[in-house]
């Protein structure tokens, strides 16, 4: 009131208070960080007008479409064709990321505080017990999801002249996904992950030739131990899940490249 | 591809059945008469009046000196009359001193790649899809880990070998071929194999059709492969025992851990 000039007209407070929020919006939408954070076209933006450049930017710059065309056939969207297997797999693998970090923050990988970090996770770690059920029984649906969008490709012959190499891809892929299974499979140290990596693992031995560094290289020694969890943890939650993150990414642009999902039959 | 925007592409669709419907009761009447020069003009997709023209100027030409006369009337009419027999010069209805040699069809000799394809919109159509999609796989994952719980056996014990010692499910189909063959076999050869041929599938399987019934022997070789894998570990799973000799499930219980 005091610092008014004397010529100007009193407004009351509410009006001023509404004043100064919208500056204050303006001031936030304007500001480096709030344009650095939101890309040219974006809802977010202020100042967005209804032209054809702003509206090229709106598909340009947003996330969705970089992984998604603008338009896709409409035989495409039916849930019948592909019963959305390939991108269920994709989603059990986000829920499994999810899933995982949560229980990385509770387990220790070496054979003396294994299993009893999974059993204090069960019993006193507020939803742990319902977070670890998640993780298995994604890991085990994920592995049924990729087989199945495997069957499903097959038999709609979309693994034929452009999409050869995505099919291969796609191999890689159910390889990649049985073997973040399998690492997962020694993590808990029970009696059940202990044997059956035991039985895994002789098999791998029997490989022509090179069989016994084959298994000196996956046990981390002679013998299942210690060595073993951290090799196969860091395996685990570090480099398979490094690498099929780069497969997926050509695997989802190649879909793209190649012309979409396959047509009708 | 080129795309035509979908409200062009149904503009066009609704003028082409309108065009269809309109020559439809056009045709009825004509059916009796018989094929007159002026629908064999039309079949033939050049005007009537072009084809009328191009008749009149061989006719003339086939008149005239013979020769090379008709290619020189018609390049240079100019220099034309003082060699040109008898006639007027050979002008068009409009005067026009060109004549129509062919009628290039679209797509003749361009590949005009403006095929209207049926799309829709990524977003909402195929987004809501994905969208339900997530919901519903999240929700069955939560709704069925809040009744069943992940197994965690005793500790690890390198003294205690359970009996029977089973691999996971997805490996058990190996673990059923070990009790066949040699161990190389079994568990590296066959599965090695296995995983070669479906990585060349693409490559060797020629047939450019995806169609069924084209690709009978494909489609059965795979369905025998699959069904024999999930025999295997079927067997494997529920029909494996202590000492992983067969057993009946009903008979002596379940020795299977997910």
């Amino acid at each position: 009131m005091a610092t008014d000039t004397d010529d100007e007209i009193q407004k009351p407070l509410p009006q001023r208070m509404q004043d100064s929020m919208s500056q204050l919006g303006d001031d936030i939408v304007s500001s480096q960080a709030w344009n650095s954070i939101f890309r040219p076209g974006s809802i977010f933006r202020k100042g967005y007008t209804d032209s054809p450049r702003n509206r090229s930017y709106v598909i340009m710059n947003s996330v969705m479409y970089h992984l998604h065309p603008v338009k896709v056939k409409r035989h495409a969207v039916k849930v019948s064709y592909t019963l959305c297997l390939g991108g269920l797999s994709f989603f059990l693998f986000i829920l499994l990321t999810v899933t995982g970090i949560f229980l990385m923050f509770f387990y220790r990988p070496t054979a003396a505080a294994a299993w009893d970090d999974i059993y204090t996770l069960q019993t006193s770690v507020t939803f742990g017990l319902l977070v670890r059920n998640m993780h298995r029984w994604g890991a085990h649906l994920m592995v049924l999801t990729v087989f199945l969008h495997m069957a499903r490709v097959f038999y709609h012959g979309a693994y034929k002249p452009p999409r050869e190499f995505n099919w291969v891809i796609g191999v890689i892929l159910l390889t990649l996904t049985l073997l973040l299974s399998f690492t997962g499979y020694l993590l808990p140290w029970d009696q059940l992950a202990l044997w059956a990596v035991t039985v895994g693992t002789n098999m791998m031995g029997y490989t022509p030739v090179f069989g016994d560094q084959v298994r000196f290289v996956l046990l981390g020694g002679v013998e299942i131990g210690t060595d073993t969890l951290l090799r196969w943890y860091v395996l685990h939650v570090l480099m398979l899940p490094f690498v099929i993150v780069i497969f997926m990414a050509i695997h989802f642009w190649r879909v793209r490249k190649d012309g979409g999902i396959s047509g009708p039959l | 591809m080129t795309e035509v925007p979908e409200h062009l592409r149904k503009r066009a669709e609704e003028a082409r059945a309108k065009a269809a419907a309109a020559k439809a009761s056009d045709d009825a009447p004509a059916e009796e008469a018989e094929l007159t020069a002026e629908q064999q003009a039309a079949a033939s997709k050049i005007p009537a009046h072009l084809l009328e023209r191009s008749k009149a100027a061989k006719a003339k030409a086939d008149g005239g000196d013979g020769g090379g006369g008709a290619a020189v009337e018609t390049a240079a009419p100019a220099a034309a009359p003082a060699a040109a027999s008898a006639g007027p010069l050979p002008t068009g209805p409009g005067g026009h001193t060109q004549r129509l040699l062919t009628v290039v069809k679209s797509g003749s000799i361009q590949d005009v790649k403006a095929m209207p394809q049926d799309k829709v919109h990524v977003w909402p159509h195929l987004l809501v899809i994905e969208f339900a999609a997530a919901l519903f796989i999240t929700a069955f994952t939560l709704i069925f880990s809040i009744f069943v719980n992940a197994p965690l056996l005793e500790l690890a014990n390198f003294n205690e070998t359970p009996n029977p010692s089973k691999a996971p499910w997805y490996f058990l189909g190996l673990q059923e071929l070990l009790t066949m063959f040699h161990p190389m076999v079994a568990g590296v050869t066959i599965p090695g194999i296995g995983i070669f041929l479906l990585i060349l599938a693409p490559y060797i399987d020629k047939n450019p059709s995806n169609k069924p019934e084209d690709r009978k022997f494909a489609v059965s070789l795979m369905t025998i492969h699959l069904m024999f894998w999930a025999v295997l570990v079927m067997i494997g799973s529920f029909f494996r025992g202590p000492g992983f000799n067969f057993v009946f499930p009903w008979e002596a219980g379940l020795f299977f851990e997910l």
